[in-house]
């Protein structure tokens, strides 16, 4: 059993962090360049690690999959990054940035580290700012705010709708300045396929090279994944096709505990499947809810009728229907599954009939009468008044628009969205500690591989703020602590034992993916799998569809091993063999998030259990038998995995009932 | 070409497939039948992938991950065009109503001296993360910043900053380039830090050693043809060429008439 100590300091909220980091214990100057990291992952918490320790002296190495550390799904990330800043004065401070977000994560997240969290927000915009992030600005020069979900103050930093590639590429500048400077050994197109583990505590990785196929062995006195979220195991998601589970998996089954697997982000306003053949679904931003409103016919049979024909009385806005007080604004958690409901009743539309209308043609009807009285036009004509609505909106949504446009070939201006929700985000990961060490000494984790600081469900813009803070402004301080008890230069040869055993287990799962030869491609798995997932673990799940998942799981597991083909050899690029070895993990992933949704007998942000929602639907917590942390260990293979628990002891806040209405 | 329709397609793809860097390549045809329209280009390669892993042949490797048009992974030349028929988009951002039925759309990867082909599909683009590590930055450590809001700055510069920022680093401008030149990648970067006052200090040492790097890595010149920015996913102006042109002319100035500092630092007390 795992002694999981979450190391939480003592003391006031506010206090814990500035006194902890005063008495961690440090390693002296001359002395860091004797320890070697070995970082896993690039994005924003990883750049920003790998930078900042070898700016303070540490020897450090960087490893990829992609090929370069600029690719990595950071990038993607839209909207913004919160900050406490209060720069607006609208009353925003470090407690309301952490209440907000402890609350948002339906108190399921430690009041320590959620703290710690808003605390350092404030230093990543100076510190991106200082490296020429190009923020959106006011006309004074001041840096400019917007607001976001589950918040009432403008606390969200923002450049255009690309904030997250604009930080990723700071902390890319920060990590090829070091590179650039010989302090960061950077090493691209390797995956992490095993974690070596000596006497207990970590110390190394292998590595297959994606381009030659060859084992490479990493050793140093610590190592830190930043390996992101692990969305895919429902194939079709908001992440980035590469995104994978592979390296904190194979952590996880080599001791490392994976914490709440079962709690997962799903967006509700995506653009819908179009196709049996789709590879990836694009998030349309949340903020087109405050102008959209979100309807289904109210008959089964309108629903392939062309919208315009399906007359006012017709439509169900279901929505504003069901949550009065919220309309087509209710939390991302509440719409998606309202969403789903109405397409489970046949009522969805488009092709597939997963789908619901965003419509915007009010806000073009109520924009253009704006405008036109504005501007002193008395009885406008009914054209002249689409025009300037359509101009009105076009100013706010305008980009949103056009990649809408882009991918299904409407015109949204002209017709409603068609949306669905879609697999964005993933608040599990590994267990971490206060000092963001896993259950294995020298193994830390960062970033949305980590489970630590968005509980059941994360508020948005806020991935981006837990990414550069783990890795700019908490692991530079607490992996000190670590290595202060680790002698210098004290790394094992990497032709110890243990390296040789990992290498040997990395590679025999290569060999028995190659050596299948059965019928299937790969996709064809990764396609049922997802299927399983959506179905039985995704916006809505029961005890009797988790059971009956978990089966299927074991079957589909069976079936791949057995029939997968996989062509080519190892010992070249080979793209299929990089997405089976993938899948394989993906496939065991998905049972342990099945078992731990069934274990959690209660509803809570992300995941929601049909039998415990209030009345009205809400989700139903159960605090007093699940005001915790699920921390799963491997048993080994064949054996159910032990599901170990860390008390959530909530000291300055009352756990309170989220509600909407 | 773009047929606006709903029913499905069928193509023939010739693609370049070179089983490795030190091999020879060809082009290869292959069938791909009854696409829905709606279907990404990407998306018919995983399509005609399938097939081809099903009969145990190798698929076709190409470089995709984000699918959204902002990571600058994807990087094919469909019918000759980095990127294929359309303005201001990345390789992702094809879709298969573009093409008409029956045709045959032809697909290599980019191709220059610089950026070694690794195979079929996938370019070697490596050098790009040479020419940042050579001065794409500002030295600053983390934890020594000012307050964000110290140094205002002029919401023109930050938003022209920004428009060179967007680059995502596809290197479609240098395969679009007959001289392969790097220039619009690198005027991205010299511009956008060049035009912040965070980046003055280093604003001589970045442009030069960021030119050298590149002219070292052996990408051309640049002779004023704009086949870049025409190519660009990002549509970054090829205005941003003129001005790194501008500094890097002044920085020379600069460097070879600065006085020199006697030797700081040494020992102290």
């Amino acid at each position: 059993m795992a002694t999981l100590n979450s190391n939480v300091p003592p003391g006031p909220l506010a206090d814990k962090w500035r006194t902890y980091k005063s008495n961690l214990k440090l390693v002296n100057p001359a002395n860091k360049r004797k320890y070697e990291v070995v970082i896993v992952g690039a994005g924003l918490a990883g750049a920003s690690a790998a930078a900042t320790l070898s700016e303070l002296g540490y020897k450090v190495k960087c490893i990829v999959f992609h090929d370069s550390p600029r690719r990595a799904h950071s990038i993607a990330a839209q909207g913004g990054v919160n900050a406490a800043k209060n720069y607006q004065n609208d009353g925003d401070s470090v407690h309301r940035l952490f209440y907000d977000t402890l609350k948002g994560g339906d108190y399921r997240a430690r009041e320590g580290n959620v703290h710690r969290l808003a605390e350092v927000s404030v230093n990543i915009i100076d510190q991106c700012v200082a490296q020429g992030v190009p923020f959106a600005r006011e006309y004074g020069g001041l840096l400019a705010n917007r607001s976001f979900g589950g918040a009432q103050v403008s606390r969200t930093f923002y450049a255009r709708g690309q904030t997250g590639q604009q930080l990723l590429l700071g902390a890319y500048s920060a990590l090829s300045k070091q590179v650039g400077a010989g302090a960061v050994e950077l090493i691209t197109q390797h995956e992490m396929v095993d974690l070596v583990v000596v006497d207990g505590h970590a110390r190394g990785v292998i590595t297959r090279d994606l381009v030659t196929g060859k084992f490479h062995r990493h050793s140093g006195e610590a190592v830190i994944l930043a390996t992101g979220g692990y969305g895919n195991v429902f194939n079709l998601s908001t992440y980035a096709r590469g995104s994978n589970t592979t390296a904190i998996w194979r952590a996880y089954k080599r001791g490392a505990c994976f914490a709440n697997p079962c709690y997962t982000q799903i967006h509700p306003t995506c653009i819908p499947v179009s196709g049996d053949y789709q590879s990836k679904l694009t998030l349309m931003s949340e903020s087109l809810r405050n102008d959209g409103r979100i309807w289904v016919p109210k008959k089964k049979e309108d629903c392939k009728k062309p919208p315009a024909d399906i007359p006012e009385a017709d439509r169900d806005y279901f929505l504003e229907r069901i949550y009065p007080s919220f309309g087509n604004l209710a939390p991302r958690d509440v719409s998606s599954r309202a969403a789903k409901r109405m397409c489970d009743e046949g009522r969805g539309v488009g092709d597939t009939g997963l789908g619901v209308y965003l419509d915007f043609a009010e806000a073009i009807q109520r924009y253009g009468k704006q405008v036109a009285n504005r501007a002193n036009l008395h009885n406008p004509s009914k054209e002249k008044i689409l025009e300037l609505g359509e101009a009105a909106v076009k100013e706010r949504y305008g980009n949103l628009f056009d990649i809408y446009h882009e991918i299904t070939n409407e015109s949204a201006y002209k017709q409603p969205m068609r949306i669905y929700p879609a697999v964005h985000y993933t608040m599990g990961g590994l267990w971490v500690d206060y000092n963001l060490m896993s259950n294995v000494p020298g193994l830390f984790v960062l970033g949305e591989a980590n489970f630590s600081d968005h509980g059941a469900n994360r508020l948005g813009a806020s991935a981006l703020m837990q990414g550069l803070a783990d890795g700019y402004f908490v692991v530079p301080y607490t992996i000190g602590n670590y290595l202060a008890t680790v002698k210098p230069t004290s790394r094992p040869s990497t032709d110890a034992p243990e390296f040789k055993a990992a290498e040997e287990n990395a590679s025999s799962i290569v060999k028995r993916l190659l050596a299948a030869k059965g019928k299937e491609p790969v996709n064809y798995y990764h396609k049922k799998l997802g299927l399983i997932m959506w179905n039985h673990c995704g916006m809505a799940r029961t005890k009797e569809g988790l059971e009956d998942g978990i089966k299927k799981i074991q079957a589909l597991r069976t079936e791949f091993w057995a029939n997968v083909n996989v062509p080519g050899s190892g010992d070249n690029m080979n793209q299929a063999l990089e997405r089976a070895n993938r899948l394989a993990d993906f496939i065991e992933l998905g049972e342990l998030m099945c078992r731990d949704a069934l274990a959690r007998e209660e509803s809570c942000g992300g995941h929601f259990r049909e039998e415990h929602q209030w009345p009205d639907g809400e989700c139903k917590r159960d605090d007093e038998n699940f005001a915790h942390v699920a921390a799963w260990e491997f048993q080994g293979e064949g054996n159910v995995p032990l599901r170990n628990i860390e008390p959530l002891n909530y000291e300055f806040t009352k756990m309170s009932v989220r509600s909407y209405k | 070409m773009v047929a606006e329709t709903s029913k499905n397609i069928s193509v023939t793809i010739r693609v370049w497939r070179q089983p490795a860097a030190d091999q020879p390549g060809k082009f290869v045809d292959y069938p791909a039948k009854d696409l829905n329209p709606n279907m990404s280009l990407l998306e018919m390669l995983d399509v005609v992938n399938d097939q081809l892993e099903r009969i145990g042949e190798d698929p076709i490797a190409f470089a995709h991950d984000c699918r959204e048009g902002i990571c600058g992974t994807c990087s094919l030349v469909i019918d000759g065009k980095p990127h294929g028929p359309h303005h201001g988009v990345a390789s992702c951002q094809t879709y298969m109503r573009s093409f008409e039925d029956n045709s045959i759309i032809t697909i290599e990867p980019f191709r220059a001296k610089s950026f070694p082909i690794v195979k079929d599909l996938i370019s070697d683009r490596s050098a790009f993360d040479a020419i940042q590590q050579a001065g794409g930055f500002i030295s600053i450590r983390t934890g020594s910043a000012q307050d964000a809001n110290a140094t205002p700055i002029p919401k023109d510069i930050a938003d022209l900053a920004m428009d060179a920022a967007q680059c995502i680093g596809c290197g479609a401008c240098v395969a679009a380039c007959k001289n392969a030149s790097a220039m619009l990648f690198v005027s991205a970067k010299v511009s956008q830090l060049g035009l912040l006052p965070q980046g003055q200090p280093e604003r001589d040492t970045r442009v030069l050693n960021m030119v050298a790097k590149m002219d070292e890595l052996g990408f051309g010149n640049c002779t004023n043809q704009y086949e870049c920015s025409a190519a660009c996913p990002k549509l970054i102006s090829h205005d941003f060429i003129a001005r790194m042109n501008r500094d890097y002319l002044a920085a020379s100035f600069r460097t070879a008439f600065k006085p020199k500092p006697a030797a700081s630092g040494g020992g102290g007390a």
